[in-house]
């Protein structure tokens, strides 16, 4: 089969790799259709995240058709369209019973601080992506979920991961009505989150990013107010200017390890790799958040250090909630919001790229060329 | 303007509920599916207990903070010759806690790399640096107008992508590790 292999920093290709087989009694092997590329994979692609091998495979979101089953498997047959959460979990483990399906303790040898990732290096399990023809898809009783007909097939790659860490990422904001709600990062999950808020019923949603098509994409698509931190001296600061000098109530990190604003911090981290991230995004959260405030990281970071402002979260009695989303928790009712037509996720989409262009893909959305938003990976016609 | 125990200022509900689709659909955490975060009270579609043993037919590296293999696991990339080694060691000897355990595996991807480009040539299909690193995308997609004039804070760092990618970390694990071994 043809697959995207990773060949150190900035460095991909196609190659030919067997097509995985059947290694645990509940996998099922998966024909890749649509994969996407997440803000996630930058991570891996510009080398920042330990134990990334060559020859690894990347892709955790994807959508495909069942090509094999195990024969513990119960919940899917040989032709079922399927859409796969980018965690891998066991349902049952002492995290998973209780919800905590990005947690699972059963499903990666390597680390016990993150569970199971589609394509996500050797520390998150070793396993590869959906950025190829087939993919293993281990516990298969339990991650995928058989696309609904009516479901665009686009909307359910996005469903995937994007929409569902977006979505999940204003929950841990606790919202309630009338809250000031800023996102820093005007990506695909940042572009849901802010328009999950709105879901939520915040009052106002302001949007952060240094990107202009991005910011013009939030104020249409997500309807929010936006903010370009090169436009302004002191992000922090016009925050507090336009939030009655108090502060948001919610903030989300929707940027992560590679956050940019400060070149001292971002080189550090990004380039030099002596930081776990660039905790920009961040320490501009900690300190625009109303005192008592929530903030929500749904942006990634490695298991380096980062040179966090934890003080002034501290003083402020600031609740900071995290952690990977569990995708496949959100789905039933992202589905209903979709087909109420309350939100189209396919609209972030920009750009459309055979397989075998992947690297030029990987290019065009990491330097941010083109107006790239959201990249989608065929791997048929 | 004093400050005073009223609310932020906003649009009403009503006005919001007119302009935005779907506005306050979520409002009753009870909609939320992640809210409480923690509930046992959901179906997951396993039929076990624990998972099956998936068998182990290479050695397969792991943690120290794990007591045992993990049922489920990928067998990926395999260990194998010097970056294996490095690697093996940063999860033989060092916990996730301990900063030598994450820059001996960052220096072993390094290794890797080196490795990797080297018996790629001798196998015949050496890398192309056109090709992998997708340049060839600019062509056509504005790379001028996408990066300049437009307010981007990367563009001040972004030259140093391909220049920086290797290096120090490297030099500092092994600071680390000769230091302990002390
Ligand atoms: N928690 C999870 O489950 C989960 C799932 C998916 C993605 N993620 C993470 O979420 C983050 C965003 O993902 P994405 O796909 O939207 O990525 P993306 O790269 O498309 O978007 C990140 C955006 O942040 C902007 N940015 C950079 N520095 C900033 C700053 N200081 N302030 C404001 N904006 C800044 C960038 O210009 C970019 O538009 C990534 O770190 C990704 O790894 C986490
Ligand atoms: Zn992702
Ligand atoms: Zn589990």
């Amino acid at each position: 089969m043809r697959a995207m292999v990773y060949r150190g920093p900035y460095r991909i290709r196609v190659e030919e790799k067997p097509i995985p087989k059947i290694e645990h009694p509940n996998d099922a092997i998966v024909r890749v259709t649509r994969a996407a590329i997440c803000g996630s994979d930058l991570h891996l692609y510009h080398g920042m995240m330990p134990d990334t091998r060559v020859g690894s495979t990347f892709g955790h979101e994807f959508i495909g058709v069942v090509h094999e089953v195990g024969p513990s498997v119960q919940n899917l047959a040989v032709g079922d369209r399927v859409m796969v959460p980018f965690n891998i979990y066991c349902g049952t483990c002492y995290f998973c019973a209780k919800g905590l399906y990005s947690n699972c303790h059963n499903v990666n040898p390597n680390a016990t601080a993150v569970g199971g990732i589609y394509g996500y290096s050797h520390t998150c399990g070793g396993y590869d992506g959906g950025q190829a023809e087939y993919v293993r898809v281990p516990l298969a009783d339990v991650g995928p979920s058989i696309i609904p007909d009516w479901l665009h097939e686009e909307d359910a790659l996005m469903m995937t991961d994007a929409l569902a860490t977006g979505y999940f990422g204003a929950q841990l904001g606790d919202i309630v009505e009338g809250d000031t709600v800023v996102v820093f990062g005007a990506g695909p999950v940042g572009l849901f989150a802010a328009q999950s808020a709105w879901l939520m019923g915040a009052g106002r949603v302001i949007v952060i990013d240094h990107l202009d098509y991005r910011l013009e994409k939030a104020r249409e698509f997500a309807f929010a107010e936006t903010i370009s931190f090169t436009d302004v001296n002191d992000i922090v600061l016009e925050l507090k200017k336009q939030t009655d000098w108090l502060g948001a109530d919610v903030i989300i990190d929707a940027v992560g390890a590679e956050a940019d604003g400060n070149v001292i911090q971002h080189v550090s981290a990004a380039k030099l790799k002596l930081q776990g991230g660039s905790p920009v995004a961040l320490n501009w959260a900690i300190d625009s958040a109303r005192k008592g405030g929530t903030i929500s990281v749904m942006g990634a970071y490695g298991p380096l250090f980062s040179a966090v402002k934890f003080g002034d979260a501290m003083n402020k009695g600031l609740t900071i909630r995290t952690n990977q989303a569990p995708a496949k928790r959100q789905w039933p009712r992202l589905l209903e919001h979709i087909q109420a037509g309350r939100l189209v996720p396919r609209d972030v989409i920009t750009h459309r790229i055979p397989l075998e262009y992947v690297a030029e893909g990987y290019h065009l959305f990491s330097a941010k060329l083109d107006g790239c938003i959201k990249t989608v990976i065929t791997t048929e016609p | 303007m004093p400050y005073i125990a009223s609310e932020h200022t906003h649009p009403s509900s009503d006005e919001l509920r007119a302009r935005i689709p779907g506005w306050g659909a979520d409002l009753d955490p009870a909609d939320r599916p992640s809210v409480p975060r923690e509930r046992s009270d959901l179906a997951s579609g396993a039929h076990w207990v624990i998972p099956e043993q998936q068998p182990e037919l290479r050695r397969r590296e792991r943690s120290v903070e794990h007591g045992m293999l993990p049922p489920v696991f990928g067998t990926a990339q395999p260990l194998h010759g010097i970056s294996g080694l490095i690697r093996g060691a940063a999860y033989k000897r060092f916990s996730e806690a301990q900063t030598a355990h994450w820059l001996l595996l960052i220096l072993g991807d390094r290794v890797d790399v080196i490795g990797s480009r080297a018996r790629s040539t001798v196998r015949g299909r050496p890398d192309n640096p056109i090709r992998e690193t997708g340049v060839l995308s600019e062509i056509g997609r504005h790379p001028i107008g996408s990066r300049f004039g437009r307010g981007r804070a990367d563009v001040k760092h972004s030259w140093l992508d391909p220049v920086i990618v290797l290096g120090p970390v490297s030099v500092l694990a092994l600071v680390l590790v000769a230091r302990r071994r002390r």
